[in-house]
């Protein structure tokens, strides 16, 4: 099929002779790794780099052209712009930690090799699937005014008189809700990528470990943790990154009692304003740039200090 | 990756030294104790999963009174799809399901079309700025790509993309993209050179002994990323929702109508299970490839 291409080319050189076209082939050949990355290096260019460039200069610019600081002021002047930023950094603070500590756990417990542990790898991994829209209208069903976590509070009689999980005067159980549905929905992605690193621990490790004496405790601590840890390094960057974008949970159970910094940007642009929308956007990609650059200085210092 | 598992070098079988393991240490009392500790973990993990899918469950399926209905049994009486018809049939959800299903074929092929080239490059040739590539993929991951649907959509409006469902696809690509890159090249380390070559060494030329070869053994690991990227689209809701106004996907659709219209809650209960039910079908086909994708894609 390639073969006839190549005496189209400008370039070919006559199929005469065999050594000359070796080199072409061989020309070809180096060619090749080089057009195959290009459909990708484009698409990259127009739908990633591009939108990027588009977004710093929809933050400094007018629509007529003249440079300004205006929206970033308003951004900054913005009511709901505290709130966003730490409702946005409370939920990363919170959700984060909870379900890094719950994925190695359950990835643990997959190790332990537990009868049926097939069946709780499958119930474990369905939010995988799970859109954090629907995540956040299944964890409705259960904090709504009229929902079930009220019922069985009320038919167990814990609690009379419903409460309000979800209003904006409950801050404090509105951002549980909030946090607990993101458990829920993220915490598999996590046990997934433990579980994976679990698997190449080599079973001789461990073994070796427990001959010299180390309990349980050590073991995880002095050989399974340092195994997984890169594995580790890279889900918590990415996890931290998607969770700064949190968004469609948070409509789903506040609605618009709970600003974060992805709605604010959803609601600057329903608001006919691409511009504020634009200045959240480089907000967001800049918070989430710092970030990943001081995790990576973090983690490889503690690497350091470990002697590793 | 997966590859490398399972040939990784094991001193016995799990089975061999079963009967070593056990002379050795007798279960004691203390240790069937921390063994139902575990089964208890477990458990309580599964109903921490379960418990709120099957909530959403009988709330799509009881009737509209039932959802408003306090305090509520988690035993419904009655199941009727009343609710789910409802929502069914409201305005703008057949098209938006359309939508969505024809948006995820269109990113499905677009980052498979794009994106497997790429891998097969990275897993096949070492060549001048392989590792700079690899490291510029690596770093897109690090982005907020959903975020920057707000400057392409301004973009879009110039480029006639807005609230097109090829825009929408394009954005979704993007974002799978870097994904596709990673596992589909991964797939092709796992496809041996050596039977390419042979294949070219009997006479097929590059682009055959790779149609004939190198296609079909990974097609199994392809159709795997392709199901992958699928699911990204079909969940996708932030960019789908900016870049449409009226043909939107479903989760652009349930969105706006929770966050503008303030949709009835059996709008948001059935949109919910009907938004989850696919997943249930899909982790359930997919558990066996699930370790590996996820476990190469952070690699």
């Amino acid at each position: 099929m390639a073969t006839p291409q190549y005496t189209g080319d400008a370039l070919a050189p006559p199929l005469t002779s065999p050594l000359t076209n070796k080199t072409f082939a061989r020309r070809m050949e180096s060619a090749l790794p080089y057009l195959l990355l290009l459909p990708s290096m484009l698409f990259m260019l127009i739908f990633f780099a591009w939108p990027m460039v588009q977004a710093l200069i929809l933050s400094v610019r007018t629509p007529d052209g003249a440079w300004t600081m205006q929206y970033l002021e308003r951004m900054v002047r913005d009511v709901n712009f505290t709130d966003a930023l730490r409702n946005t950094f409370l939920i990363i603070l919170i959700a984060i930690p909870l379900q890094f500590a719950f994925a190695i756990a359950m990835g643990l417990l997959i190790q332990a090799k537990l009868k049926g542990s097939a069946l709780f790898l499958y119930f474990w991994t369905i939010p995988l699937a799970v859109s954090d829209l629907a995540a956040g209208l299944v964890w409705l069903a259960v904090f709504s005014d009229r929902g079930f976590l009220n019922s069985v509070l009320r038919t167990t009689g814990i609690m009379p008189i419903a409460f309000s999980w979800l209003s904006y005067e409950n801050y404090g159980t509105l951002l549980m809700a909030v946090v607990i549905a993101e458990v829920w929905r993220a915490t598999a992605i996590v046990m997934v990528i433990v579980v994976a690193g679990l698997q190449l621990i080599p079973d001789d490790y461990l073994e070796a470990a427990e001959v010299f004496g180390a309990t349980r405790w050590q073991r995880l601590w002095h050989v399974t943790l340092p195994m997984i840890r890169p594995s580790l390094q890279v889900a918590l960057i990415l996890r931290t990154i998607l969770a700064f974008q949190v968004f469609a949970v948070v409509i789903a159970l506040a609605g618009r009692a709970m600003p974060v910094l992805a709605s604010e940007a959803y609601n600057r642009y329903a608001e006919l304003n691409p511009n504020g929308a634009a200045v959240y956007a480089l907000l967001i990609l800049t918070i989430s740039l710092v970030t990943t650059g001081v995790y990576l200085r973090l983690l490889r210092t503690s690497e350091a200090e470990m002697g590793r | 990756m997966s590859a490398q598992t399972k040939t990784m070098p094991r001193p016995l079988a799990p089975s061999e030294e079963m009967p070593l393991n056990a002379a050795a240490n007798k279960p004691t009392f203390a240790k069937t104790l921390g063994r139902l500790a575990l089964y208890a973990a477990a458990i309580t993990i599964s109903l921490f999963f379960l418990v709120p899918i099957y909530l959403i469950f009988i709330s799509a399926f009881s009737p509209q009174q039932a959802i408003f209905a306090y305090p509520k049994s988690i035993l419904p009486q009655t199941l009727t799809a009343e609710t789910m018809l409802f929502f069914w049939n409201a305005r703008g959800v057949q098209s938006a399901l359309l939508n969505s299903i024809i948006v995820g074929i269109l990113t499905l092929v677009f980052s498979l079309l794009v994106g497997a080239p790429a891998g097969y490059a990275l897993a096949r040739f070492f060549f001048r700025g392989r590792d700079s590539y690899k490291m510029l993929i690596l770093t897109t991951r690090a982005f907020p790509i959903v975020i920057l649907s707000i400057p392409l959509a301004v973009n879009y409006i110039q480029w006639n993309l807005y609230d097109t469902l090829w825009g929408v696809a394009f954005a979704h690509t993007a974002m799978a993209l870097p994904t596709t890159i990673l596992v589909t090249s991964s797939i092709f380390i796992g496809v041996s050179r050596e039977l390419e070559e042979a294949a070219q060494t009997l006479g097929c030329n590059r682009a055959q002994a790779f149609i004939k070869v190198a296609l079909p053994l990974a097609l199994p690991g392809l159709a795997a990323a392709a199901i992958f990227t699928f699911v990204l689209s079909w969940n996708e809701t932030f960019a789908a929702t900016i870049l449409t106004q009226r043909n939107r996907t479903l989760p652009a659709l349930v969105l706006s109508q929770i966050a503008d219209v303030g949709a009835p809650l059996p709008f948001r209960y059935a949109a919910g299970f009907f938004l989850i039910a696919p997943s249930l079908l899909y982790i359930f086909f997919m558990r066996r490839y699930l370790l590996g994708m996820w476990g190469q894609v952070v690699k």
